[in-house]
C-alpha cells in the first residue's frame, strides 16, 4: 500500500517536472519578450541592460534552473503586461472559475437527473427516444458555438439576461460570489448553462443506464410489493441507488469542467482563470502563461493522485495490478 | 480472398449498416459534405479569398440579399464582404483536412505503440500504457491548450496538438485487440517461419486490428474537428490565413451584439452537421463491430 502511494506520488512529480520543462522551453522559443517590456526604439544599451537583468542571454536550460529555484520560493515571475507577480494574479481569478464550474454542475444535475430517470423508466416511449437523440446532439455540439447562440437568443434578441462579466458580488459566510446577488445570478446563468451542456449528455446517459439496471432489482420489487407509492419508490429507493455512480463520475470529471470553462469564459467574458490564459497568450505574457499552465497541470496531477489513492483503498485489485488493462 | 468474396463481404457489411436508417442518412450527409469540401473551389459561387472580387462595399449583407451587380448572396456576407456560402465551403475543406490528417497521423502513431506494446510486452508495455493512462487522465482540451499556448499557433502545431490528444485512444484500442490476436496460432506460425517482428506486426497482426481502429477513428475524427474549431475560435489553433469553420465562427462572434446573426450561425450549423453525421456513422459502426450486440 505504502509502496503504491509512494510510486504514484513519485510519478506525479515526474509528470509535473516534464510538463514544466516542456512548457518553459516551448514558451521561451516563441516571441521576443524584450520588446514586451521596453519599446523597440530604446537605446541599445538599455535593451542590453534588460536582457542581462532578466537573463534572456543565458541558455534556456540555465534559465529554467533559475525559474525552478524561484518557483520553489513561490515566485513565478512578474506579468509583463500588468507588472504584478503572476501567481497572485492567477490565484485571484480561480474563485470565479470554480464558482462557474460548480453552478454549471448544479444545472446539469437538475436537468439531466429527471430526464435520465424518465428515459430509463419508459425506454419505449417516443419522448424518451427524443431525449436520447437530443443527448447525442448535445454531445456533438461545440460548446463555444452554443454559447454564441445563447448570447444571440437571450441577450441580444430577447434582451432577458446579460452576456458579459460577473455582475455584482455578494458575500456570504466570508465567501465572495455572484451566486449571492440577484444581479450576479443573472450574469452567471447563461455561462453556467453553456458549460452545463457539456456534462449534461453524459450525466443523462449514465442516469438512464443506472435506472434501467436498478429498476429490475429485487428491492424495487419488494418496495412495490409493500404498497409504497410510485413516487416514493422512484424518489427514494431508485434515486438513492443510481446516485452513487453518478456522483463518482461527476467528482472525477469536475476537473475537465474547469478545463473546459476556458472556452465558456472567453465567450462570455467571464473574468476567470481561463479567460486570463487566453488573454495572456494574445499578449505573449510569458510569465503568466508558464505559471498558469504549471498550476493547472499541478492541479490535475494531484487531483488524479488523490483519486488513484482513494481508489486503491476502495478496490484492492487496483494496487495489485498496478497498470491498467 | 477472391474478388467475388470481397464483394460478398462488402454487401454483407452494407446490409448490416443500412439496418439503421438514421445512420444511412448521416452517411449521405457526410458524403455530401465530403464532396463539397473536395470540390469547394469548383462549386463555390465566388472565391471568397480573391481580393479582386471581394469588396468592403458588400460587407454584412443579410442572407438572400443582392449586391449592386445583381449577385445573390444566399447566406449573406461577412464583415469583409465575402460570400458566407463560399467561405463555408472553403472552411469545410480546411476543417476536414486538419481533422482527417491529424486522425491518420494519430492512428499510425497509436497503432504502432499499441501493437508493439502488446507484441513485446514486459517493461516496454508497462511504460507505454503508463504514458497512455497519464495522458488520458488530462482532458483533451487541456492537453491541446498546453501545447498551443506554449508553442504558439499554426497549422502544423495544431495538427501536432490534435495528434497528441488522440494517439492514446488509438494506442489503447490497438493494444487491446493486438493482445488477443498475438496469442492466436497464426502468429505462432509466423514466428516459426522466423519472420521479422516488424513484418509480423504489420502484415499479420495489424490487419486483424483494423475494425475497432476504424470505429475509434471515426469518433476521434469528429472529436478532432470539434476541438480544432474550438481552438481556432479561441485564437490558439489555425492562423487567419487558414479560415476553418472555427475561425469563421470566431469572426462572426464580433458581430453578435449588432444582430448580424448569419455570420456566426451558418458556419456553426455546417460544423454541427459534420460532427453529428460522423458521430452517427461511428455509432452504427461500433454497434456493428460489437460482438455483444450480435444477433
Amino acid at each position: 500500500m505504502t509502496v503504491y502511494i509512494l510510486q504514484r506520488t513519485l510519478q506525479s512529480f515526474v509528470v509535473l517536472f516534464v510538463m514544466s520543462l516542456i512548457v518553459f522551453c516551448g514558451v521561451n522559443l516563441i516571441g521576443d519578450p524584450i520588446y514586451m517590456m521596453i519599446s523597440p526604439e530604446s537605446e541599445p544599451a538599455e535593451i542590453e541592460r534588460v536582457i542581462k537583468e532578466f537573463g534572456f542571454d543565458r541558455p534556456v536550460l540555465e534559465q529554467y534552473w533559475f525559474f525552478l529555484k524561484n518557483v520553489a520560493s513561490g515566485d513565478f515571475g512578474r506579468s509583463f503586461v500588468q507588472g504584478i507577480p503572476a501567481l497572485p494574479l492567477i490565484l485571484e481569478r480561480f474563485p470565479a472559475t470554480i464558482e462557474l464550474a460548480v453552478f454549471s454542475l448544479f444545472i446539469s444535475l437538475v436537468i439531466a437527473l429527471p430526464l435520465g430517470v424518465y428515459a430509463g423508466l419508459y425506454p419505449e416511449r417516443k419522448s424518451s427516444k427524443i431525449i436520447m437523440s437530443g443527448s447525442i446532439l448535445g454531445f456533438s455540439m461545440p460548446t463555444f458555438w452554443v454559447g454564441i447562440m445563447l448570447i444571440m437568443l437571450f441577450a441580444v434578441k430577447l434582451d432577458w439576461l446579460p452576456s458579459t462579466g460577473r455582475g455584482e458580488l455578494g458575500t456570504f459566510l466570508g465567501i465572495e460570489s455572484s451566486l449571492f446577488t440577484l444581479n450576479g445570478l443573472s450574469h452567471i446563468f447563461l455561462p453556467a448553462l453553456n458549460l452545463a451542456l457539456f456534462k449534461l449528455s453524459s450525466v443523462l446517459r449514465l442516469t438512464r443506464a443506472g435506472t434501467r439496471e436498478v429498476i429490475l432489482q429485487d428491492y424495487i420489487k419488494f418496495a412495490r410489493a409493500k404498497g409504497l407509492s410510485h413516487s416514493r419508490v422512484i424518489n427514494v429507493h431508485l434515486l438513492k441507488n443510481i446516485l452513487i455512480p453518478v456522483v463518482t463520475v461527476i467528482g472525477l470529471e469536475f476537473g475537465s469542467l474547469v478545463a473546459f470553462s476556458t472556452v465558456t469564459e472567453t465567450v462570455f467574458a467571464w473574468p476567470g482563470a481561463g479567460k486570463l490564459i487566453i488573454d495572456s497568450v494574445y499578449n505573449l505574457d510569458r510569465p503568466v502563461i508558464v505559471a498558469y499552465l504549471i498550476i493547472i497541470v499541478a492541479f490535475f496531477v494531484f487531483l488524479n493522485l488523490i483519486v488513484d489513492i482513494l481508489y486503491s483503498f476502495l478496490d484492492p485489485r487496483v494496487r495489485i495490478k498496478g497498470s491498467s488493462e | 480472398m477472391t474478388q467475388n468474396n470481397k464483394y460478398e463481404l462488402l454487401a454483407k457489411i452494407w446490409s448490416e449498416f443500412s439496418e439503421n436508417k438514421i445512420a444511412v442518412v448521416a452517411l449521405v450527409c457526410f458524403s455530401i459534405i465530403l464532396f463539397v469540401a473536395v470540390f469547394a473551389s469548383v462549386i463555390s459561387p465566388t472565391d471568397p479569398y480573391d481580393l479582386a472580387t471581394v469588396t468592403i462595399m458588400n460587407s454584412r449583407l443579410p442572407p438572400l440579399e443582392e449586391d449592386f451587380s445583381g449577385n445573390v448572396y444566399w447566406l449573406g456576407t461577412d464583415g469583409a464582404g465575402r460570400d458566407m456560402l463560399s467561405a463555408i465551403f472553403y472552411g469545410l475543406r480546411i476543417s476536414l483536412s486538419v481533422g482527417v490528417l491529424s486522425g491518420i497521423f494519430a492512428l499510425i502513431v497509436g497503432a504502432f505503440f499499441g501493437i508493439s506494446a502488446a507484441y513485446f510486452g514486459g517493461r516496454y508495455e508497462t511504460l507505454i500504457m503508463r504514458i497512455v493512462d497519464i495522458q488520458l487522465s488530462f482532458p483533451s482540451i487541456l492537453v491541446a491548450l498546453i501545447i498551443l499556448a506554449a508553442f504558439g499557433k499554426g497549422v502544423e502545431k495544431t495538427i501536432f496538438a490534435l495528434v497528441l490528444v488522440q494517439w492514446a485512444y488509438y494506442a489503447r484500442t490497438a493494444r487491446a485487440s493486438a493482445l488477443v490476436e498475438s496469442r492466436k496460432e497464426y502468429v505462432d506460425a509466423a514466428r516459426c517461419l522466423s519472420l521479422g517482428n516488424l513484418r509480423i506486426m504489420l502484415n499479420h497482426i495489424l490487419p486483424n486490428c483494423i475494425p475497432p481502429l476504424i470505429v475509434v477513428g471515426t469518433l476521434q475524427t469528429a472529436h478532432a474537428i470539434s476541438l480544432e474549431a474550438t481552438l481556432s475560435f479561441l485564437g490558439l489553433g489555425l492562423p487567419q490565413t487558414e479560415p476553418s469553420l472555427g475561425l469563421l465562427i470566431g469572426n462572426g462572434f464580433e458581430y453578435v451584439h449588432t444582430g448580424d446573426y448569419w455570420i456566426s450561425i451558418f458556419p456553426g450549423i455546417a460544423l454541427l452537421i459534420t460532427i453529428v453525421s460522423i458521430n452517427l456513422v461511428g455509432d452504427q459502426l461500433r454497434d456493428m463491430f460489437n460482438p455483444r450486440l450480435k444477433r
